[in-house]
């Protein structure tokens, strides 16, 4: 009975841990060298290409590899001015709640793929996710420069300020799906539709949001580099750095786990109850798992790579601009949101439809109609005209 | 001393997006400039003195180490100076004149390219930094097959040029200009319309055209700004009254106008360089150089000169003694130290990150500031 427990409650949900921790970290590493790779092809040049080439290993993929390696032996530098405790905290701080959060994404089909199944498993993500700023603000006051200073403060102003859209543009997945159990969202996904039809502007938010608060170009502010050298952590070498890093790249993934997981269906790829639910890929046993984790994994990655797009793609915002945006903007829409989305389903409930239904249909127009707007051929403005128009 | 609400800052001298070595000395209220001051000297080689030991041909390759992205026009600038000096402007054979001007135009592409990668990437678009030197390397390429040298050129001689142009290089440039202007095109469809980078351009620091003119300030700044003033125009040299070109102004005087100017200044270069072309093509090959006495002594008499470099105007004074071979005394009024004037006056009320954007909009080379 005890070794049954034992096994239940902490061998069984330790490994598994590690085990998603591990894929987690691998993925977060192989980022690296991803992000590189694919900015040199947007921008016309080739990235890291050589590293592993004397050992048979294509691509520059050896420089996964070579980058750790590099952290752990470069000179570890402590200014003599530094707080020591908080300069040591401070790259520390921000990767517990990074790791932390792994134990509560469900990579597939439960019981296997999931860590830990907790009912408010949503709520506990948000919760840690927004302590990771302590660390940031923590070093950037620490290092006892001024720019680290500034970076740490526009790091503070910013993670705050677009906690709260973060926070309220899942409140409408919340009052579709009737739960913060991650498992129950995604299953619910899987029965109707993507969350991403009825829930458009929500999903939009969010993506705008989890930028911000993993400081990502077009927002990143915090580390500008030709703003604040290097922001937050420019007195920072060797691990410390690397610990940044880990912490930013990690808490990207647990932000592409959320997008996949309230908006994207998660492990499942089905719609109204059709195609590849929690159920099919369990009647295939542990393959079905599998497929399941590789689903979601790849939705992932999607979204990784969006980070990258946006990086090649964006100049960055000013202070003030990304204030007005998080205030005005995105709040407001978000508040708007919800208000709508309350509306419609209380009035399914009251009228006898389905609320979600005509949300989707909503949904699914505007993004056609945004589509359009892009892809429709537009007439080349010449230069000389708006010169003379200026 | 202060108020406890303020926090001075060394923007610089070893900063990613100073270009170079300038130190500006900031008193911030939170991320609000109250002051921003430039200090400069930090690359001040004494060029000015060392061309009054100098003949002047050996001063040729020190004004490459001005402005030092920009060279081919600071040795158009000290070249024509001396050779107004000695009263020869005229004898300077066409095609030299043909050449000097392709030479000049395809560096203020290079320039303006330089200039477009930096303010881009310090604004934090990081894309087009990649794209524009992709182009300034087959400028460069252009540059180094004709002198073989890609920076500081060298590439002028009082009373002419040294070489006459090698074999197939003015098919690679009819290679270039043809495919340029699609390049402009890319780097615009990143930015021009973009939203985030009009919010960061638009609006920040605005110079007034009457402050402009106060300020001495030129070059693109100043037709930014609406003045409709280009040395290549307002007093011409070399062969530029015959070629035709128009000069794009702004109208509000601020970084996004600054920005549209200097982007059509590279498709206007691009159309000189194409009429440059057959023009060369119908000269004499070989015809180079002025009938001048090898040693340069100019008579006695003191002249200023100036030309429309890309960054403004560059202009050279020097007064000559008459009987030695080097310059009594050499004076050079560089476009980027001129210009650097307006910073404090720009960057007042905005903030940290604008004075980046107000930095690369001056466009400005500490080598040249400093001399």
């Amino acid at each position: 009975m005890t070794q049954d427990l034992l096994m239940r409650y902490l061998i069984w949900p330790l490994v598994k841990f590690l085990v998603a921790f591990i894929v987690v970290q691998v993925i977060v590493a192989a980022m690296n060298w991803i992000e590189r790779r694919l900015l040199g092809l947007m921008q016309a040049r080739l990235g890291p290409n050589r590293v592993g080439r004397e050992f048979g290993i294509p691509w520059g993929l050896a420089q996964i590899v070579a980058d750790p390696i590099k952290f752990i032996l470069k000179e570890d530098i402590v200014p003599s001015s530094a707080e020591t405790v908080a300069y040591f905290l401070g790259p520390m701080l921000p990767l517990i709640p990074a790791f932390l959060v792994f134990c509560l994404i469900p990579y597939g089909p439960p019981p296997t793929f999931v860590v830990t199944h907790i009912n408010v498993g949503l709520l506990l993500i948000l919760a840690l996710t927004s302590t990771g700023v302590y660390g940031i603000i923590l070093g950037g006051w620490a290092s006892n420069n001024k720019y680290s200073l500034m970076g740490g403060l526009r790091s503070a102003a910013q993670m705050v300020s677009y906690e709260v859209p973060f926070g309220l543009s899942i409140v409408g997945v919340l009052m579709l799906c009737g739960s913060f159990d991650l498992v129950r969202i995604i299953n619910y996904q899987a029965d109707h539709v993507w969350n991403l039809f009825p829930q458009l502007i929500a999903a939009f938010i969010f993506l705008v949001a989890m930028n911000a608060e993993n400081n990502r170009t077009p927002f990143d502010l915090p580390e500008a580099e030709s703003e604040l050298v290097a922001g937050y952590h420019t007195e920072y070498s060797a691990m410390k750095f690397a610990f940044f890093m880990l912490a930013e790249y990690s808490s990207m993934t647990v932000n592409c786990c959320l997008m996949v997981s309230l908006f994207f269906g998660g492990w499942t790829m089905a719609i109204n109850g059709y195609g590849l639910t929690t159920g099919v890929l369990r009647g295939w046993g542990i393959y079905g798992g599998i497929l399941g984790a590789v689903i979601f994994i790849s939705k992932v990655m999607l979204f990784m790579l969006m980070y990258i797009w946006f990086r090649a793609t964006f100049p960055r915002f000013r202070f003030d601009q990304l204030m007005e945006l998080g205030w005005k903007w995105m709040i407001p829409l978000a508040l708007a949101n919800i208000a709508v989305t309350g509306i419609v389903v209380l009035l399914g409930q009251e009228l006898n439809f389905q609320g979600e239904v005509v949300l989707s249909i909503a949904g699914a127009a505007i993004i056609a109609f945004t589509l359009y707007l892009l892809l429709r051929p537009r007439a080349k403005v010449t230069h000389a005209r708006r010169v003379s128009e200026a | 001393m202060f108020d406890v609400h303020e926090m001075e800052v060394n923007f610089g001298p070893q900063h990613p997006s100073t270009h170079g070595v300038l130190r500006v000395l900031l008193r911030i209220d939170g991320e609000r400039i109250i002051d921003a001051k430039p200090i400069i000297g930090y690359l001040h080689r004494g060029t000015e003195k060392l061309f009054e030991n100098m003949s002047y041909p050996m001063c040729i390759p020190h004004t490459d180490r001005m402005d030092y992205v920009a060279s081919a026009t600071n040795n158009l600038g000290f070249v024509e100076t001396v050779e107004k000096l000695m009263g020869i402007t005229k004898q300077i054979p066409k095609r030299a004149q043909l050449m000097r001007v392709m030479l000049s135009e395809l560096q203020r592409i290079s320039s303006h390219l330089l200039w477009l990668a930096t303010h881009a990437i310090d604004i934090g678009a990081m894309t087009p930094f990649f794209y524009c030197f992709r182009e300034r390397e087959q400028v460069l390429d252009l540059f180094e097959e004709y002198c073989g040298a890609r920076l500081t050129l060298n590439c002028m001689r009082i009373g002419g040029m040294p070489d006459d142009l090698p074999p197939g290089w003015l098919d690679g440039v009819e290679k270039f200009v043809d495919k340029f202007e699609d390049a402009v095109d890319e780097y615009e469809s990143l930015l021009t319309n973009n939203r985030i980078w009009k919010k960061r351009t638009v609006g920040i620091g605005v110079i007034t055209p009457e402050d402009a003119i106060d300020w001495g300030i030129t070059g693109p700044p100043l037709r930014g700004s609406g003045v409709e003033w280009d040395l290549r125009r307002a007093q011409p040299y070399e062969c530029y009254p015959e070629l035709k070109f128009e000069i794009p102004i702004g109208k509000n005087g601020d970084t996004y106008d600054r920005y549209l100017v200097r982007m059509e200044e590279m498709r206007q270069s691009n159309w000189i360089l194409k009429q440059c072309i057959p023009l060369v093509k119908a000269t004499p090959a070989g015809d180079i150089k002025a009938k001048i006495s090898r040693v340069v002594r100019p008579p006695e008499g003191e002249v200023y000169h100036s030309i429309e470099s890309p960054k403004g105007e560059l202009g050279y004074y020097i007064v000559s003694d008459g009987k030695s071979q080097s310059a009594y005394r050499c004076h050079v009024r560089p476009p980027s130290f001129v210009n650097l004037q307006a910073l404090p006056a720009m960057a007042k009320g905005h903030l940290v990150s604008d004075l980046v954007a107000l930095i690369g909009t001056i466009d400005i080379v500490l080598g040249e500031v400093d001399r």
